[in-house]
């Protein structure tokens, strides 16, 4: 398993954290550079098999291929949403891998949608979240990237569940899995190239995208709304008590959320 | 990162508001008016797209006068705003502005005719402070939601946030603008904005891919 080791990982770790960062982020510099191997990596790999995999096939294959692996997470999506208490939400996921299994033969149309039955988007790390777990400071995966202490152990757990991990032969289950790979990374194209146009420090702009869009993802888009007037910076001394060893309380989290000034009015 | 880059990439739809035809118009009529006349002029005219000074046009005529630039710089400086002169907020202003106009451009040129589902307004009439939400819908995908945080003003409701996925764009510039503000101040961060846009548009002369 994934999560004691991530534990010695960050013991080792916090010798290194720096005092002048984000309390979100006790591991920046670690961090920093596994995000340099991944960009490393994904511009000499992922990138270009991805771009290649969009110019040669068909948009209507890419659809099918995309719909197929969407359906067989859709099993653990509700599980996700049974551990949640959101029955009815899980119930609707499991009509959905049904209908999309059958009427949409073995996934590849996702007929589920056009009746009306919505798509959610559920993992273990949301399921822990929900529990009360508190994100943890943030880390960068190699190659899986962004997530928190809270989300790898999730991740972890959704890997050890994944439906496709259980494809036999294994060579079968090797090709299903790469080529699910390129197909999230050739969705990812426009994405990747408009986030390094919009942002001054990529490393930064993706953490806090990744932190807001993970809060949203818990609370189901309906995050509470927490907006205060400024508050005074805090002092190096203030921001090192404030960071976070090994998990850190929920509301550390959202500080900067709750720092938004209010709108001038002209 | 794959959640936050699809929501990124529906940034398109986040700046999607163009020109009010009259004056009395609720802000979630507003916002459908805009992003469907948008649309429809990208879905029409194939050669835009490719076309970036084209598609800024589109986006300075349709969509910039229904956001409140002044407001989300100021937002997404947050404690920073105070420190700058007013001559410093001009400038901030109009480079942050150049910045969103041109990830704008590049987000509308990947559009791939999702389709739109305008969301009934929650609010009460006399609200002068409310939240439009649409969701972009795709197949096998999660409806990705697009939440405008909108003001009314004297000069009509303005947009002063976007919420794509969950995802406050103002929010998210604010640790970028305040760690360059911390290491080298007010004009420090007018710089980087101005060398960031400099070197988008020298890239963007170029033929796109």
């Amino acid at each position: 398993m994934r999560f004691p080791g991530s534990v010695v990982l960050l013991a080792a770790l916090a010798a290194c954290a720096t005092a002048q960062g984000d309390p979100r982020d006790p591991f920046e510099g670690f961090n920093r550079g596994v995000y340099r191997f991944n960009e490393t990596v994904d511009a000499a790999i992922a990138k270009p098999v991805a771009t290649a995999y969009r110019d040669l096939v068909h948009e209507e294959i890419r659809n099918r291929v995309r719909n197929f692996f969407s359906n067989i997470a859709d099993l653990f999506i509700g599980v996700n949403n049974l551990l949640q208490g959101k029955i009815q939400d899980g119930v609707e996921d499991w009509a959905r891998f049904a209908f999309n299994s059958t009427f949409g033969l073995l996934g590849i149309h996702d007929v589920a949608t056009d009746m009306g039955i919505e798509k959610h988007n559920e993992d273990f790390g949301q399921t822990l979240g929900r529990w009360g777990v508190a994100d943890g400071p943030y880390l960068v995966l190699p190659i899986l990237g962004s997530s928190t202490l809270r989300d790898s152990v999730g991740t972890a757990a959704d890997i050890y569940t994944d439906p496709v991990g259980d494809f036999r032969p294994i060579r079968l289950r090797n090709s299903a899995v790469a080529l699910r790979l390129v197909n999230v990374r050739a969705d990812l194209l426009d994405a990747s190239r408009i986030l390094g146009e919009a942002a001054l420090d990529k490393y930064v702009f993706q953490r806090d995208a990744y932190l807001q869009r993970r809060r949203s993802l818990i609370y189901d888009g309906q995050p509470p709304r927490e907006e205060r007037p400024p508050e005074p910076e805090p002092t190096p001394e203030e921001r090192r008590s404030e960071a976070p060893v090994n998990a850190a309380p929920a509301a550390d989290v959202n500080d900067d959320l709750r720092r938004v000034p209010q709108p001038t009015h002209p | 990162m794959r959640t936050i880059a699809k929501a990124f990439l529906c940034l398109f739809a986040a700046f999607v508001l163009g020109s009010a035809h009259g004056e009395e118009l609720t802000p979630d009529a507003l916002v459908k008016n805009v992003t469907l006349e948008v649309v429809e002029l990208i879905a029409k005219d194939k050669e835009i797209r490719g076309n970036r000074n084209k598609l800024i046009e589109l986006i300075d005529e349709k969509v910039l006068p229904h956001f409140n630039f002044t407001g989300m710089t100021a937002l997404a400086m947050g404690q920073g705003w105070n420190k700058a002169n007013a001559e410093q907020k001009k400038r901030l202003t109009e480079e942050f502005k150049i910045l969103l106009v041109r990830t704008y451009a590049s987000a509308l040129a990947a559009y791939a005719e999702q389709k739109f589902d305008f969301r009934p307004l929650r609010a009460k009439p006399t609200d002068t402070d409310v939240t439009v939400n649409v969701r972009v819908l795709q197949p096998g995908a999660q409806p990705v939601p697009i939440d405008y945080s909108m003001e009314k003003t004297p000069a009509g409701w303005k947009v002063y946030d976007v919420m794509v996925g969950g995802v406050s764009l103002v929010a998210n510039y604010r640790t970028e603008f305040n760690n360059t503000v911390r290491d080298s101040g007010i004009e420090g961060l007018i710089k980087t904005l101005s060398a960031k846009n400099r070197t988008l548009e020298a890239a963007g002369a170029a033929p796109q891919k």
